[in-house]
């Protein structure tokens, strides 16, 4: 009771009209940081909105002409972008698949007493930790059909995983799946360290078989940090850029982040280019929002 | 648990550790692929099959950090005496230090391209946990009309695809030459972590008991005076570990640094993948170009393993 006491602070008393009053230090410590991201990140936006209805070119001094919803119409029948979209579906299964698939297994491996089970832990996150690009990079002398260490050790022979346009795709997601992983298995074992033991001993009294306890226990229980990790995997698969752009060329492994960067950047198709992002925006704020939405459903219970 | 152990969990157990051991492995191959390659000569990094026992050498770190070109004739026997080690073992891979009329040596671009990297994540990271800690105080402990949809607003800044973000700032950018500076960089990836730092540093804010302010609050302590004395000491855990993050983010960062820089201030990430033109590259270079980049964050990485869960779920999940 005696905090109570202390935490409801009299407005008016004399420890509360000290100094700065609440209001104004709370507008002082919030407002500098939302301004901040509303010009450099919504302005940057609205500005580009504004384009998005022009045939802009940011590589030569013409002005800009506005044409209406143009671009927008141009984008959506285009079979070309809808092929990116497809593209990017594809990569964005496969890849969060991998990572659950993987991930979770690796947390259900990890979950019992092992011999430096810390040290193996912080070294298998090291992955998600390095530079996409960077890392990416080395995996092109890893993947290469000559000399590549993965052809040696698989004894594929001169298999092609980045020049082959059928391989590029999956050859990317399965160094996506090699970097994040982790991500999917650091989740996992919190959500699997976190289920009652007491649980486990009833199942073993009542005899009931691993599938049983897998099914019945551990999956449920586990289930809504596993769903995190999927949307929120889901959402950075959706925005993959630096590791297909550095690891190929491939049309086929064409992500729409891509195409997006070079309609913007070597096309120099400034107009159209603000229109397509604003339809990848769109997309992202949708699965943000059942992100966030989702978050503070776990973070409540 | 351990009471009702049968014989068969214990040998499902052995299993399981041999497996664990296994994937470990598999996980790090590449990581020490890059880690050996920057240590090998020149004509071991391709290799079929690959080379594993090797003589290390210092050689791919020397050739990262100069300029060099082929040698048309080896050097004279005076010219290899007279030269210092490091050059020597440039001479035994058959290329040579380029020098300048003077006689100095010329520098490769990547020590610029590594120091621009540390200025930018450095300072980004300093606006962006500064800020942050702030924003994150006043979220925590007062009220916000709007407090969710402002913390939405606030999150979906970051979620976006950054080639959506650069191109309107490229082009804002370009009309305040702000293009290929350092201070150009150092907004964006503020922007960019700002975001987040708010977000983690919330939940740091929200597990200091109120009480402790309150507490300062009737001895006198002013509003302010009671978040530099009381809270930043107890949150300065979360501070640093918050700093780790938003620097790695910084430090990693490539598409930004793609678009808006070219020279000047451009960073590692965009320069470490341009030096693998057309033709063969040398692997060992970049094997030690990315070894070094790749360093402090393999540090912080050991530093911050208590915290890994929590930075890399926003906050989401706590343990």
């Amino acid at each position: 009771m005696a905090t109570t006491m202390i935490t409801t602070l009299d407005r008016s008393s004399r420890a509360a009209a000290r100094g700065l009053s609440d209001i104004s230090i709370r507008n002082l410590f919030i407002i500098p940081t939302v301004l901040f991201l509303i010009v450099f990140n919504i302005f940057p936006l609205i500005y580009s909105l504004g384009y998005s209805f022009t045939d802009f070119r940011a590589s030569t001094n013409a002005p800009a002409n506005f044409v209406g919803l143009q671009n927008y119409r141009d984008l959506l029948n285009d079979p070309y972008v809808w092929s990116n979209f497809a593209i990017t579906a594809k990569y964005v299964i496969v890849s969060v698949a991998g990572q659950l698939l993987v991930g979770f297994g690796v947390a259900m491996l990890l979950n019992r007493d092992i011999p430096l089970k810390g040290l193996i832990t912080t070294l298998l996150l090291l992955p998600m930790m390095l530079s996409m690009a960077v890392v990416g990079l080395f995996w092109k002398l890893l993947y290469d059909p000559s000399w590549g260490v993965i052809n040696y050790a698989l004894g594929l022979g001169n298999f092609e995983w980045l020049a082959d346009p059928k391989m590029a795709l999956y050859a990317v997601a399965l160094t996506d799946i090699w970097m994040w992983s982790p991500f999917v298995m650091l989740l996992s074992l919190a959500g699997l360290s976190a289920v009652p033991k007491h649980l486990y001993e009833a199942a073993a009294i009542d005899r009931a078989g691993p599938f049983y306890t897998f099914f019945r226990i551990t999956l449920p229980l586990v289930a809504p940090i596993l769903m995190i990790a999927v949307i929120f995997r889901t959402m950075e698969a959706f925005k993959t850029f630096d590791l297909a752009y550095i690891l190929t060329s491939q049309p086929t492994a064409e992500l729409i982040s891509i195409r997006l960067y070079k309609m913007a950047f070597q096309e120099w198709q400034t107009g159209r280019s603000c229109a397509m992002a604003y339809i990848v925006l769109i997309m992202v704020l949708a699965i943000t929002n059942i992100y966030v939405k989702y978050l503070n459903k776990v973070k409540e219970r | 648990m351990a009471a009702v152990r049968t014989s068969s969990e214990i040998g499902f157990n052995r299993v399981a550790i041999v497996a664990v051991l296994v994937v470990t492995i598999i996980f790090l191959a590449p990581i020490y692929w890059i880690a050996s390659t920057a240590f090998k000569p020149r004509n071991l990094a391709t290799t079929i099959p690959p080379t594993v026992v090797f003589q290390p050498e210092i050689s791919p770190f020397v050739k990262l950090f100069t300029k060099r070109s082929q040698l048309r004739s080896p050097p004279t026997p005076e010219e290899y005496a007279a030269a210092p080690w490091w050059e020597r073992v440039v001479f035994d891979g058959g290329e040579k230090i380029v020098r300048d009329g003077k006689g100095q040596v010329q520098w490769s671009g990547y020590p610029s391209r590594f120091l621009n990297s540390l200025i930018i994540a450095i300072t980004s990271t300093v606006l962006a946990v500064g800020m942050g800690t702030f924003t994150a105080y006043g979220f925590s402990r007062f009220k916000v009309k709007g407090e969710a949809d402002l913390l939405f607003f606030i999150l979906s800044t970051r979620m976006l695809p950054p080639v959506v973000v650069a191109i309107p700032m490229f082009l804002m950018y370009r009309a305040v030459g702000l293009n290929d500076s350092h201070i150009g960089l150092i907004i964006l990836y503020t922007a960019f972590n700002l975001s987040f730092s708010v977000w983690l540093m919330k939940g740091f804010m929200d597990e200091i008991p109120k009480e402790y302010e309150e507490a300062a609050l009737v001895d006198g302590y002013t509003r302010m005076e009671a978040f530099f004395k009381i809270v930043l000491p107890e949150a300065a855990t979360g501070i640093a570990a918050t700093a780790v993050f938003c620097f790695i983010t910084a430090w990693n960062e490539y598409a930004f640094a793609l678009i808006m820089t070219n020279r000047r201030a451009q960073t590692a990430p965009p320069f470490i993948p341009s030096q693998v033109g057309s033709g063969l590259p040398d692997w060992t270079v970049i094997a030690a170009g990315t070894f070094l980049f790749l360093l402090p964050v393999a540090i912080f990485t050991f530093l911050l393993r208590n915290h890994l869960l929590r930075g890399m779920s926003f906050g989401a999940i706590r343990k």
